[in-house]
């Protein structure tokens, strides 16, 4: 199919339609309006719901209900809103509803600025709400994954029954890029017999709960879900690598951080310099054992982290892979400043000990 | 000369192109000996905006006209008021770089009584890689909507058809066709196509065509 020019926003959207989203429930926040605004208007047409809700909390609990009668339900907004929709996510997550969440993260804390971030990776592979819960946690660098992972994450959350995040930088929601819409196939479990959608001569009342007042029936209910983490740890890690067979240094970083390292890549390896890209697709579960196994090669001696965070928040889980096995540098700018080509050049070359050219 | 009007009015389609035309169109006049303002008046999108040449064009000495950093990184619509200096000043030629859609288009309502005095031409931007104005009734539909919402009439049609990097001579060649089409339906005439310059020796059918090369670049670009 011919390739059309989206905006990532716009594209999310559609992407989300034709996956069959029945019920979204948002609410305006730069820089994500554009998903709210184009469900608001196509998704009516498509025979689904939107609703403009009176708040982020309103709209989170909203999809709770929505997927609790098993409707394929989502919502979106921008880092501070995504704060404020946490307690709805653990709830999802105990009473095991499926739903999708988009974040186009912007800087922090608080309400930091509109200009593109990367500082709510923690709160997204962490679990920003309250108790033992995951949420598998997709990471697009560019439109077309922005569209197919959307499409993935209303898959992977009926599988699993679990909500499922969709985070990306807000450069990748406000940009153009060419996208193919390739036709889109259901995974199984379509049938969604624990919804709470009417009882139409069934035996027993279905009930979207996530309250275990007795401890030993918490207890067991949370070892239901850990044993659903664990499944979800061992089948739905994705990463990539490129340049990574002879590389000395090792460039991690995700969305559009990982896109302005392969800029930076083209120049060193233009200057003789090895450097390889490894870039988590999903951050949760994180693909800590390739990882792991790369850094223990003899030929990669640095790992240079960066991210739109100024303390570093993957840099986390990358030590927890690398396991002290190599050294490991952080580059990072926080409030929409994005590192550079020349930055991240310096950075590897510092790394290395090598003279930048 | 492609735009021989004081004022110059660039409207679309989000994602049309728009400030990529208005950028590489201020620095055009501006190498003819014209003193050129541009003003960025997009007030619907929060990144990518001409502002963000502000060095390129001062370079070139064309005069960027945008809302102060503190209302737009606040998120709030204002407008700035040195605008005035572009429609008071005669000598000047004017460049208005207007967000999306009739959404953003909205911000021209409030000059119309002095647009309306003045030599101006309100283009339409189009892109045939949209899919919301790929087709002439939906392109028209655009179209008449900004009329509406800033009660001027559009003078031009630009054909800027492209898919950023990926974009080949047969997608010029499409937005054409569309521009045409668009043209007769609405007796309002195509002023130019848009293309990467390296694209020129594939497009000697297309008159005038207006070469550009890429200011608005991602970070990684």
């Amino acid at each position: 199919m011919a390739k059309e020019l989206w905006k990532g926003n716009e594209a999310i959207a559609e992407a989300a339609i034709r996956a069959g989203c029945d019920c979204f429930f948002g609410y305006p926040i730069t820089p994500q309006s554009e998903v709210p605004e184009y469900m608001s208007v196509h998704l009516p047409k498509a025979g689904g719901v939107f609703v403009q809700s009176e708040s982020e909390i309103a709209a989170i609990n909203m999809v709770y209900g929505a997927g609790g009668a098993g409707m394929r339900a989502m919502t979106s907004s921008s880092s501070p809103g995504i704060s404020l929709k946490q307690e709805g996510i653990t709830y999802l997550a105990g009473a095991e509803v499926p739903a999708v969440i988009v974040n186009c993260m912007r800087g922090g804390p608080g309400l930091g600025t509109i200009q593109p971030g990367q500082g709510d990776y923690f709160q997204a592979t962490r679990g920003g709400g309250n108790g033992d819960y995951r949420t598998v946690v997709l990471a697009p660098a560019n439109v077309q994954e922005a569209v197919d992972f959307v499409q993935d994450a209303f898959d992977i959350a009926d599988e699993y029954r679990n909500p499922v995040m969709v985070v990306m930088d807000g450069l990748i929601g406000q940009m153009m890029e060419p996208i193919e819409w390739k036709p889109y196939t259901r995974r199984a479990c379509a049938e969604k017999p624990w919804a709470a959608s009417g009882k139409f001569g069934r035996g027993h009342t279905n009930i979207i709960n996530s309250l275990y007042i007795d401890p030993e029936a918490c207890d067991v209910h949370n070892q239901h879900l850990s044993r659903k983490f664990a499944l979800m740890e061992q089948r739905e890690v994705r990463y990539e690598r490129v340049g990574c067979e002879d590389a000395e240094l090792i460039i991690t970083a995700y969305g559009t951080p990982a896109r302005i390292a392969l800029s930076a890549m083209e120049v060193l390896r233009g200057q003789g310099v090895k450097v390889g890209l490894f870039r988590p697709i999903t951050l949760w579960p994180f693909p800590e054992k390739p990882l792991h196994e790369l850094a223990g090669q003899d030929h990669v001696k640095h790992i240079l982290d960066i991210e739109l965070s100024s303390t570093g928040q993957m840099l986390d889980d990358i030590r927890l892979a690398v396991e002290g096995q190599k050294p490991i540098s952080y580059l990072g700018h926080a409030g929409g400043v994005m590192p550079t080509v020349e930055e991240m050049v310096e950075a590897a070359c510092s790394a290395l000990k090598k003279e930048v050219k | 000369m492609l735009c021989p009007h004081r004022l110059t009015i660039i409207t679309g389609h989000y994602g049309t192109g728009k400030t990529e035309f208005a950028v590489n169109l201020a620095l055009h006049m501006a190498s003819r000996g014209q003193t050129v303002s541009l003003a960025d008046l997009d007030i619907v999108n929060p990144y990518f905006r001409s502002r963000e040449r502000r060095d390129l064009l001062s370079e070139h000495g064309i005069r960027l006209i945008a809302s102060s950093q503190a209302c737009t990184d606040a998120d709030v619509p204002s407008l700035p008021a040195e605008l005035n200096a572009i429609l008071d000043d005669r000598q000047l030629t004017g460049i208005l770089d207007i967000g999306g859609d009739r959404v953003g288009a909205r911000v021209l309502a409030r000059y119309r009584p002095r647009i309306l005095r003045e030599d101006y031409q309100l283009l339409y931007v189009l892109n045939a890689n949209r899919p919301e104005v790929r087709d002439v009734s939906s392109a028209i539909s655009y179209l008449r909507a900004i009329e509406s919402v800033t009660g001027l009439v559009c003078f031009g049609i630009v054909n800027n058809t492209h898919l950023c990097s990926e974009t080949t001579a047969d997608d010029v060649h499409k937005g054409a066709a569309l521009a045409q089409a668009v043209s007769q339906e609405t007796g309002i005439p195509v002023v130019c196509h848009v293309a990467h310059e390296a694209l020129a020796p594939e497009l000697t059918d297309l008159s005038p065509l207006f070469p550009i090369t890429i200011r608005m670049k991602k970070p990684w670009e």
